[in-house]
């Protein structure tokens, strides 16, 4: 795309790429994404253009790689448009047919189609596809139809068009008013309102003035900031850059996880290609505003996603945290005044210009506006991203959107918020889900990772399995996140163990509450959540650990009894070999049995027993 | 073999800070491709970074060692990173876990004896819809069961046993 030096010309460059995308002509869209990618989706992609070639269909018919669509769970996604036929678990073999039946012959292939698994109905267009119906998808919406690593997609969008109307017709003043009147807040979790925080940024002294991109999406579970910076690199980067001229910053960056390659690629190939087109660099759309962004990638630290952390690692430091006496927006990177937002947020500016404060407060609950994608796994049906308005309940996030629990199981709790969230059980399922909310019933919004879990998972090892997460992330920098997660994680262990009393459970609650009065970040702070929201809702089940020596979803493994089933057994002496502490006796062709002074209940007999005649409980 | 001589290393490492206008902010990323260029940060390396970047080598040293990412021992010729993260465990990620480290007699950050392959333990790579998930070179694989990681290992198996004695 030719540079853009002007509004006028940009609107013009809008429409004649807008015409150049016909609506009537085939277009085949595969999704790219990390989910659909794994699952074979780069393979699917290469197959279609070459069997278009061979097929001599090219000129009738185009291929767009997309970013992620957000249901990785039935990848990889193949859409035919202009119908929007939607095929999923495609692989490289249906390729040819897609071609010569749904292409030349607009025949729809059964075989691909999505089962919708509440009604057992094949499914034929996209726009139908339940998943997908019961969301509102402002941020994600575009992730379908566009190649992220091709800017003329995004402006043929009406792409750009907000930093437009932010440049030519609003005030700095007044691209922060619309942001706080929109009341959108940071996506990143912590929920202080953005334009405030903007606000407080342009009015702090100093001209040399700082925007960061917070991609340091560290939350296991959570991946819709890596799915928009794959997806949608360029209205991330429109939103900064909006950012930018309201507060006055002249350079900007963008910290994201290198666990992400492809979203590190996009975002580099968007800042290129935005650099050339005029969007970014000197005097952007002919304007005497200039503004430039780096990437910066991350060395594994999760608790570089707090701020101050981030900071320190931009300028080439250790990423530990610091007090924060002083706000970032007066004293951020290198002690400039700073804004640091999330990719949600970021990404959210462009949609809040473009429609007004208004249109943007009217959706959502009375606290908390605008949507939130979140990332919907574990032991859930319909694994993937769902972007939905705030307020929305647990329950049809969970089972209407989210298709509820596979093979007919129970659902028991679900986690949100990362290690810094909390359990919430299946009583608050009427929960309406916002920033308070979430904080109300034990738990926080966080990033948006909510993790479902059902009847066969332990609560206890849940939290172990946290408080491990932030023992081993903590940067030991104070005492109380360093030294007491590993107290915490101890005791736990010794619970999943049966070696814990009643009066360890005291002794968790006041730890608990000492380390996050007393931590110095966020990541301390919030770090026993995960046991005090499951002590609170969960609290028979650690019981069971500790009085009854019993987990009774039969996952801590140290409390399990192994036995054999002499029915069962053929005496085939697999087990006895395999065990490595030889606890296992018995004659060839005749029943075993396990020793269980001996036994370390390491499991092995279980795992390589074909005759499911080792029992444990 | 790549060359690995102190001057090619020099040499190679110049290029690298050069690249981020041999400034303190670009040390991470610096840092990141040192590692991808050599498969660890070779002593030789940081000494150079150091110098560049008018750093003292304790602060040199002091972000390889606290940032996860990095290590100073080389890694086996194919890195496994086994996802640990929320989705991954309550789908039955620590007996992959488990599986895989009993399988290769390997600990997380450990390299098997014939340089082969490197096992680390990662914290979520952001693929949760295909729990548990295997990720080796860079190649995802998605729902592994123990069954399924003797396949999947041959794939990377060295192709004669001469080869594998050379380390």
């Amino acid at each position: 795309m030719k540079r853009i030096d002007s509004i006028s010309q940009l609107e013009k460059t809008k429409t004649a790429l807008a015409d150049k995308r016909d609506p009537s002509k085939t277009c085949i869209t595969v999704c790219k994404g990390t989910g659909c990618s794994a699952s074979g989706g780069a393979g699917v992609a290469d197959r279609f253009i070459t069997e278009i070639k061979k097929k001599k269909l090219a000129g009738k018919v185009s291929v767009r790689t997309t970013g992620c669509h957000g249901f990785c769970e039935q990848g990889p996604l193949v859409v035919v448009h202009p119908k929007g036929i939607f095929y999923n678990k495609v692989s490289d073999n249906d390729v040819s047919e897609i071609l010569s039946k749904t292409v030349v012959g607009g025949e729809v292939i059964e075989r691909l189609l999505y089962i919708d698994p509440a009604t057992g109905k094949r499914i034929v267009y996209e726009k139908d596809v339940p998943f997908y119906k019961k969301q509102t998808r402002l941020l994600f919406g575009n992730n379908g139809k566009i190649d992220p690593t091709d800017i003329e997609d995004y402006v043929a969008l009406g792409g750009y068009g907000s930093l437009g109307k932010a440049l030519s017709k609003m005030a700095p003043g007044d691209i922060i008013d619309t942001v706080k009147g929109s009341g959108l807040r940071g996506r990143g979790g912590g929920g202080f309102s953005t334009g405030k925080k903007w606000a407080s940024c342009q009015k702090a002294h100093g001209t040399e003035k700082y925007i960061i991109c917070n991609a340091d999406e560290g939350d296991p579970g959570a991946f819709q900031d890596r799915s928009l910076l794959e997806g949608n690199p360029h209205s991330v980067l429109e939103g900064m850059i909006i950012g930018a001229y309201a507060i006055g910053a002249r350079e900007g960056y963008i910290y994201v996880r290198n666990e992400y390659p492809l979203a590190v690629k996009h975002i580099r190939v968007a800042i290129k290609q935005a650099g050339e087109s005029g969007f970014i660099g000197k005097n952007i759309l002919g304007s005497d505003f200039s503004f430039t962004i780096k990437v910066n990638r991350g060395g594994g630290a999760f608790v570089c996603g707090e701020s101050s952390a981030l900071f320190a690692s931009i300028e080439g430091r250790l990423g530990e945290p610091r007090f924060k006496h002083v706000h970032a927006t007066e004293k951020g990177l290198w002690d400039k005044p700073t804004v640091l937002n999330n990719v949600k947020t970021w990404a959210t500016i462009p949609i809040v210009i473009d429609k007004g404060a208004d249109w943007f407060a009217r959706i959502g609950t009375d606290r908390s506006k605008g949507t939130m994608i979140f990332s919907l796994v574990g032991k859930i049906n319909n694994t993937g991203l769902a972007e939905v308005p705030m307020g929305i309940t647990l329950h049809k996030l969970i089972f209407d959107i989210g298709g509820g629990i596979p093979n007919g199981k129970r659902f028991k709790a679900v986690q949100t918020g990362g290690p810094s969230g909390g359990c919430i059980p299946e009583k608050l399922l009427d929960l309406q889900v916002d920033y308070e909310g979430l904080t109300e019933a034990g738990s926080m919004m966080g990033s948006g990772s909510f993790i479902i879990m059902d009847e066969d998972t332990c609560m206890v090892d849940i939290a172990k399995y946290f408080l491990s997460f932030t023992m081993d992330e903590s940067c030991g920098k104070c005492t109380p996140c360093r030294e007491g997660t590993m107290h915490m994680y101890n005791i736990l262990k010794d619970i999943t163990e049966g070696k814990a009393t009643m009066e360890d459970l005291d002794t968790l609650e006041d730890l608990g509450r000492m380390i996050k009065e007393t931590s110095l970040c966020q990541l301390g702070t919030s770090a026993p959540n995960p046991i005090l929201s499951t002590l609170r809702y969960f609290k028979s089940e650690y019981e069971a650990h500790i009085k009854d020596k019993k987990c009774p979803t039969g996952v801590c493994r140290k409390l399990l009894q192994y036995s054999i089933d002499k029915e069962k057994c053929t005496g085939c002496t697999v087990c006895a070999k395999k065990c490595p502490v030889s606890a296992i006796s018995g004659e060839k062709k005749k029943a075993h049995k396990i020793d269980k002074e001996i036994c370390t209940k390491c499991g092995v007999c279980y795992e390589v027993c074909k005759f499911d005649a080792v029992k444990a409980g | 073999m790549l060359k690995t001589t102190r001057k090619n290393i020099e040499k190679e490492v110049d290029k690298i800070v050069d690249s981020y206008d041999a400034k303190i902010t670009g040390s991470i990323s610096i840092l990141q491709d040192i590692q991808s260029r050599y498969n660890h940060l070779p002593k030789e390396a940081l000494m150079r970074m150091g110098k560049r970047l008018d750093m003292p080598l304790s602060q040199v040293f002091s972000l390889a060692t606290y940032y996860k990412a990095f290590t100073l021992k080389p890694r086996g010729k194919h890195l496994i990173s086994v996802c640990m993260g929320t989705a991954c465990h309550v789908r039955g990620a620590p007996k992959l876990a488990n599986a895989i480290q009993k399988k290769l007699a390997l600990r997380s950050g450990e390299t098997t004896k014939d340089g082969n392959f490197t096992l680390e333990l990662v914290n979520c790579l952001g693929a949760c819809a295909l729990g548990p998930l295997l990720v080796i070179d860079g190649k995802y694989y998605s729902k592994v069961d123990a069954d399924k990681i003797d396949p999947i290992l041959k794939i990377y198996k060295p192709a004669s046993k001469s080869a594998k004695k050379k380390r």
